[in-house]
């Protein structure tokens, strides 16, 4: 059972006069699964990006384990197991499948500054990465270049990458992004898989995935969360249903 | 050492500057809307200097030689555009630097055949070849005035352009989104020609203004182009005003450096060593400043919005 | 060995390094026995090419300043011999070593930009060398300094010394070998798999969990002390030093054998500077103004020939086709 936490506390970011996250607080309990919806521009991906370190907040805290985290870098960051996959499939093209998995396989045994062994035939990377190839169904493709994988693949090896860092809390930002539907109906089991393996926060578009795997869900309007609850508070929220859904309540059923 | 002296190598110091600006200002437009890095801006500057030189002996007048030189380094700048780097346009920057690298190994040989190995001295007209007192005792070359006085009008025509013109307006929305730029029916492609042919002759112009003060010659584009580098390096790459800001502070100081470290340094070293320090150390100057300030600022003095093209 | 016989870049590749071998031996008998310093001139600058490719080609680090390193290993050996210094086992180290904390101080300036910046800076930080360079009064300034003793090695009165030529010329062949072979292992170990890493995507290696920073930094340290050797070859191959070995079209000239021959393959490196050599030297044999082929064929590769001379290689293998 996972033991990590994030506690988040007025996190701020703006782009000029755009306000992307204002005044973000939440905590991600340990091994909770905790969604992140909102319509487009709400400011979900800069949230992830403040999280992971890929951006630093103007201001506010990030804890992780009661470990203030605000200034660390986005490498320190993942190093201490609080690990991000990207809505825009972020992968090492001309790597293979299974080099783009042991690559992150090596961050999370010590150092990289091996400069005579070669990486390649190191079953202490082989081994690993081609089980974590084997939970995401990828084993098959480990030697085929990752840039010649179909989308829903690399999608998969999106979260395969994250996932062999051995994280403790993974920040999954839209991992169903442009996926057709049987890819996605795969992707929400494995999801489904993972929960209460990790802590996960959750960014998706995908009404169905998160009303089915969510713990609690956060509805972000404009950089601000308006609603946290569990997925049947949420359903039932007036201020989300008129705020987010808009005219279409039915989208969310 | 007097006042009148220190404020003298000031103005040298501007004079270089002002230089450097008009390099500076084509780099860095040219890189900022087409996102070309281009080695070869340095030659336009070597062929202004000598079509500057030749025109000038020929017709016996630097002012009408200047006045012929801008447009003929004008066609040379439209035609490299043409034939060899709007290709580049889509290429990566090592291609770009490759090949216009190439570039520069061509035109330096190419003058060579024209013009001959020696360079070309230009003779100065008597109105421009006294100097005039100023203030503070101060008695300084009209010619290098002029160059000033020059540069200054160029920066501030660049500004009004850029800011507060149609052309202008298309130039910092080419470079701000290009491809926004281009489905509200700009033609990017002559935008860019445009734009390059300013730079050109901004580039031809520099060197037309420094041939009667150090005669043109081969090479010397690329000396002072990578001063020029250093310049909108410093001032952040894409950036007019980061350009001239940098090129005034880069010129002062390495005119100042050559002129009075070995001075300074005599304060507190022995006279031999002051004297084999003070040049290796005044050539440095700014290249060490460049490290300091990129050492805080790796995006330069004033970093350029980012760019979503 | 099948897979090798059938790849035709590999072959060409074995029978460029027999015909290397060969050279000593056989173009003096044919009456070219100047194509020996050719070939030797060739080997320093492929061990020069070898090391900008391991940033280049494999980090994607494009610096345009590696030939300060040549200065620097070139000057360092010089100014020791101008002094009396001949030791080789005092000038290599010494100079290996001068190379390393200068590229480190540059390295930790210049890579904390990117692209452009990172290829101007990396220009402006060469050319303060070569003006360093150029004010030693002492050494001959601009017009160099002429060296009388090359490195000698002997320990006691005996051993090897550089001024036997054949000595010299399998020595580079030796090194330049060493030289690939350590890129191998590099290239293929866990920090060359980081290394690639950063050029093919910088943000997703910090994102799992590995700070790109200090590794570019070493491969760039690794990169500049390789180039410091050659810059001890060099200058020991033409008994000379000037300012002119570090000033920047050396180092354009340096990333042209790199793309020539192939980017980020491990004899790439070598191809290019033989095919750069080769051409400069078949040009100006036939016209004082050589650069005016030179150069637009220079533009024809950047524009056309991609993939280098080993690309093209590859592209006759029929399996490629």
């Amino acid at each position: 059972m996972p033991e990590s936490r994030l506690e988040v506390e007025a996190l701020t970011k703006a782009f000029g006069g755009l306000v992307a996250a204002d005044a973000v607080s939440f905590e991600l309990e340990p091994g909770e699964l905790h969604a992140f919806i909102g319509p487009n521009g709400a400011g979900k991906t800069t949230l992830v990006n403040l999280l992971a370190g890929q951006l630093k907040a103007d201001t506010g805290s990030i804890k992780f384990d009661g470990v203030p985290i605000t200034n660390w870098s986005a490498a320190a960051r993942a190093r201490h197991g609080l690990v991000r996959s990207f809505q825009i499939t972020s992968i090492f093209r001309d790597f293979t499948v299974l080099d783009n998995v042991a690559l992150a396989g090596q961050s999370r045994q010590g150092h990289s500054f091996g400069f005579w062994r070669a990486a390649r035939n190191d079953p202490a990377l082989r081994d690993p990465a081609l089980r974590v190839l084997d939970q995401v169904g990828l084993a098959s493709r480990a030697d085929v270049p990752a840039g010649a994988l179909s989308h829903g693949e690399q999608r998969a090896l999106e979260i395969a990458i994250a996932l062999a860092t051995e994280p403790k809390i993974l920040l999954l930002d839209e991992p169903m992004a442009g996926m057709g539907p049987d890819d996605s109906e795969r992707m929400i089991a494995f999801l489904g898989r993972l929960k209460r393996r990790y802590t996960i926060m959750l960014v998706e578009h995908d009404m169905d995935a998160v009303f089915a795997l969510a713990d609690r869900i956060t509805v972000l309007v404009y950089g601000r969360p308006i609603a946290t609850g569990a997925p049947a508070e949420i359903r039932a929220n007036a201020k989300v249903r008129q705020a987010y859904l808009g005219d279409e309540e039915t989208a969310a059923a | 050492m007097t006042t009148a002296f220190v404020l003298e190598q000031a103005l040298n110091g501007f004079q270089l500057g002002v230089l450097l600006f008009l390099l500076a200002a084509g780099l860095t437009l040219v890189f900022g809307i087409m996102d070309l890095v281009n080695l070869a801006h340095g030659s336009l500057y070597m062929v202004g200097a000598f079509f500057a030189a030749t025109f000038t002996l020929a017709l016996d007048s630097f002012f009408i030689g200047v006045l012929l030189a801008i447009p003929a380094t004008l066609i040379v700048g439209l035609v490299v555009e043409v034939v060899a780097l709007r290709t580049l346009y889509a290429r990566d920057h090592l291609d770009q630097v490759l090949a216009t690298f190439g570039l520069i190994l061509f035109f330096n040989e190419l003058v060579r055949v024209v013009w001959g190995p020696a360079g070309l001295s230009v003779p100065l007209p008597a109105v421009l070849n006294g100097s005039v007192q100023l203030p503070l005792g101060i008695t300084y070359s009209t010619y290098r005035l002029l160059i000033i006085a020059v540069g200054i009008a160029v920066a501030f025509g660049l500004y009004v352009l850029v800011s507060h013109t149609r052309i202008g307006m298309l130039i910092r929305a080419g470079a701000s989104n290009r491809t926004m730029a281009s489905a509200l029916g700009v033609n990017v492609g002559l935008l860019f020609t445009l734009v390059f042919g300013i730079g050109a002759v901004l580039a031809g112009l520099a060197g037309m203004l420094i041939a009667p003060i150090s005669q043109a010659s081969i090479g010397m584009g690329e000396q002072i182009l990578i001063l020029a580098f250093v310049v909108i390096v410093i001032g952040g790459i894409g950036s007019i005003r980061g350009a001239f800001i940098a090129a005034l502070l880069t010129g002062v100081i390495d005119t100042m450096g050559r002129a009075f470290l070995d001075e300074i340094l005599l304060l507190f070293m022995p006279v031999q060593a002051a004297e084999t320090a003070g040049p290796a150390l005044s050539s440095m100057l700014i290249y060490i400043l460049m490290a300091a300030i990129l050492f805080f600022r790796p995006q330069g003095l004033f970093p350029p919005r980012a760019r979503s093209a | 060995m099948k897979d090798i016989a059938r790849n035709p870049a590999a072959i060409a590749t074995f029978v460029l390094f027999v015909v290397i071998a060969l050279v000593p031996i056989v173009a003096p008998l044919i009456g070219y026995g100047f194509y020996v310093n050719v070939f030797a001139r060739i080997m320093i600058w492929s061990i020069a090419a070898v090391g900008l490719n391991l940033i280049m080609g494999y980090g994607g680090m494009v610096s345009f300043g590696h030939a300060a390193y040549l200065g620097i290993g070139g000057y360092t050996f010089g100014i020791l011999s101008y002094h009396g210094i001949d030791n080789g086992f005092i000038q290599w180290p010494l100079a290996l070593a001068i190379s390393a904390v200068v590229a480190f101080v540059f390295g930790a300036v210049s890579l904390r930009t990117r692209g452009v910046y990172f290829i101007m800076i990396t220009l402006a930080f060469a050319q303060m060398v070569f003006f360093l360079g150029a004010s030693l009064d002492q050494y001959g300034s601009n017009d160099g300094l002429i060296i009388y003793n090359r490195s000698t090695f002997d320990v006691g009165g005996v051993g090897p010394n550089l001024g036997d030529r054949v000595f010299f010329y399998y020595l580079l062949l030796a090194l330049l070998l060493l030289v690939i072979f350590i890129c191998w292992r590099i290239v293929n170990s866990r920090f060359g798999m980081v290394l690639r890493g950063t050029k093919s995507n910088e943000t997703r290696v910090h994102a799992i969990g590995i700070p790109a920073y200090r590794y570019r930094l070493v491969a760039f340290v690794i990169s500049g002390v390789i180039v410091g050797l050659a810059g001890i070859l060099m200058a020991n191959l033409e008994k000379f030093i000037s300012p002119d070995m570090m000033n920047w079209p050396r180092s354009g000239e340096l990333i042209f054998m790199v793309v020539l021959g192939g980017m980020g393959t491990l004899f790439g490196p070598v191809w290019g500077a033989l095919a750069f050599l080769l051409l400069a030297e078949i040009l100006s044999s036939f016209t004082e103004h050589w650069h005016l082929i030179f150069g637009p064929l220079l533009i024809l590769v950047v524009l056309f020939g991609r993939g280098g001379v080993l690309g093209f290689v590859e592209r006759l293998n029929p399996r490629h086709a």
